[in-house]
């Protein structure tokens, strides 16, 4: 759970995650603005289909993967833009 | 700016200082930072913080003000939001920025990547609702957002400082749960070289402490057993403290046990590194002035061996002097005069690290988890899984890749890095220095092969209001 402190003038950026409309500030990363928005799960992994969230916030451990217009990338990297369409990776089906 | 006399990457401390320093004496010098703006972690989004952020972040990050000013009033040229995937013996840098690819070519190099934190492999430190200290820290700065009723874990200044502005923003803290015992207060009475600054530390840190005592946050100390609890996210953390097991329920925690180098270019380029036994991690060997062992490439900072922001920025300057006298711009006699300063300091800021080191080191089980324990967040293998290569044979982290991916997901064994030589080295009886770790290879970070293809050699574009 996050809150966020004062209420500055900040533009709003909207998006939507998953299908889901979420309201972020300019300035926040794509990660910063679900986590605001109390989305803590961003994806599940492709080995075991475990939920991952964002864990380090600065590039380097690839646990906020989403993907943006096709493209797979790190939420904790990416600028939360007005009309994003940002999904969680598609988790592949298991071998048989 | 086609060939410039040094590239930088990296605009933390260390960098920002680097290339001032050598700027101002004339050289061509091009920064590379993959953050919007200058600053590091330590110093992020200071230049657009709020009055609000500044208060609840307090002096130690507001000193970095006079970094950012120098390096803006310093004729050089900054790209800011450029991520560098490959660096060559060659001293060519190739870097994305906005989905292009881009090449360029130095004389010298001066790699300033500073640090990550050391990874914490607990039970559960997968779920989502777990996150690193720093990333909670990250998220202050950005965005001005913080985690309520937060449990804050692990060991190290970082630890408190996150806390005591949690606290100051009105959010304080749910407990904090420290694994220092009292071996590690012990452990640093033999460190009487670097003491008096590391009494100062720790005079500090009691000051932190006091902070968070009148708010009245829960502290538990000599915490072990560690493991979060929950099923699709964190629910709590369980430990054992004073012989008695707890469980404090929240849905964040903020682990920490201190930061280790980020050695991705300084391993891709096949630089010497040796593992530091106090700090538990592999950093370049470096001369005293932070040359590699590639002539024309320098490291500093943190990404050198942590010692800290202070240190940082003595070692950019260090570093940028020597280059200076390497390229022939200035006699060694003038190099020693131009980093006087800068060099006393940084023997001082380092001569109290071995103090902080002993006093905050990690626990054994964290540098060696248990068996169920997962080490490669990424492919998910556990500590048990690489023990289990170890007794077929595998004797380097490079092999565990081979054995069962460990290190061969999108993080590419930043994450693991360190645990795989540490559980391999524990398992097969190596230090380990000789077990070593995984070779990294470019691309160091994820390119569409759209930018490989389409890269191209001329001069990158020219940055935002920098270029001299």
């Amino acid at each position: 759970m996050f809150e966020r402190i004062g209420h500055s003038a900040t533009a709003q950026v909207r998006f939507t995650f998953n299908g889901e409309t979420v309201i972020g500030n300019a300035g926040d990363s794509l990660a910063a603005a679900l986590l605001a928005a109390g989305h803590k799960v961003f994806r599940d992994t492709p080995t075991t289909a475990a939920p991952r969230g964002p864990f380090c916030m600065m590039g380097s451990c690839f646990d906020c993967l989403v993907v943006v217009d096709g493209e797979t990338v790190q939420a904790c990297q990416t600028p939360a833009q007005v009309g994003l369409v940002v999904t969680s990776p598609p988790v592949p089906r298991a071998q048989p | 700016m086609t060939r410039p006399d040094l590239i930088v990457i990296g605009a933390g401390p260390a960098g920002m200082a680097g290339a001032t320093m050598a700027a101002q004496q004339g050289m061509s010098v091009l920064v590379l930072d993959e953050q919007p703006a200058p600053g590091g972690q330590i110093f992020r989004n200071l230049g657009a913080s709020s009055t609000q952020q500044r208060q609840m972040l307090g002096p130690d990050y507001t000193a970095g003000q006079m970094l950012l000013d120098g390096l803006a009033a310093a004729p050089l040229t900054l790209i800011s939001g450029a991520v560098v995937w490959d660096v060559d013996q060659e001293r060519t840098v190739t870097y994305s920025k906005d989905g292009k690819a881009y090449r360029v070519k130095a004389n010298y190099l001066l790699l300033s990547t500073g640090a990550m934190e050391r990874p914490v492999p607990l039970p559960g430190w997968t779920l989502p609702g777990v996150m690193t200290a720093g990333a909670a820290q990250i998220l202050m700065k950005t965005s001005g957002l913080l985690a309520k009723d937060a449990v804050l874990a692990g060991s190290g200044p970082l630890l408190y400082l996150v806390a005591v502005q949690m606290l100051r923003a009105g959010t304080p803290p749910k407990a904090l749960v420290e694994t220092q015992t009292p071996a590690n207060y012990r452990a640093v009475l033999h460190h009487a070289g670097g003491a008096l600054r590391g009494w100062k530390a720790l005079a500090k840190g009691a000051r932190m402490l006091r902070e968070l005592r009148r708010a009245s946050a829960p502290r538990y100390t000599a915490a072990r057993d560690l493991a979060i609890t929950g099923d699709t996210a964190a629910s709590g953390l369980r430990f054992t403290a004073k012989g008695q097991v707890h469980h404090l329920e929240c849905a964040t925690v903020l682990l920490h046990q201190g930061v280790v180098p980020n050695t991705q270019i300084t391993r891709a380029l096949r630089l010497d590194h040796q593992w530091h036994a106090g700090q538990r991690c592999f950093h370049p060997v470096l001369s005293p002035w932070g040359q590699s062992s590639h002539s024309q490439i320098y490291v500093a900072g943190d990404g050198a061996a942590i010692a800290g922001a202070k240190a940082a920025e003595h070692a950019g300057q260090c570093a940028a002097a020597d280059i200076l006298r390497c390229a022939g711009r200035i006699t060694a006699a003038q190099r020693d005069t131009l980093a006087a300063s800068a060099k006393r300091n940084l023997a001082g800021e380092q001569a109290l690290r071995p103090f902080l080191d002993a006093l905050y080191a990690p626990p054994a089980a964290i540098l060696r988890p248990p068996d169920a324990v997962t080490v490669c967040r990424c492919e998910e293998v556990s500590a048990g899984d690489i023990r289990a290569y170890a007794r077929l044979g595998c004797k380097g982290p490079s092999q565990t890749k081979a054995f069962g991916r460990a290190g061969m997901g999108p993080c590419q064994g930043r994450t693991c890095g360190l645990t795989v030589t540490e559980v391999l080295a524990q398992a097969t009886g190596l230090s380990p220095q000789d077990t070593g770790y995984f070779k990294i290879r470019a691309p160091l970070k994820p390119v569409t092969l759209g930018e490989v293809a389409a890269l191209h050699s001329p001069a990158p574009q020219q940055p935002e209001g920098q270029d001299p």
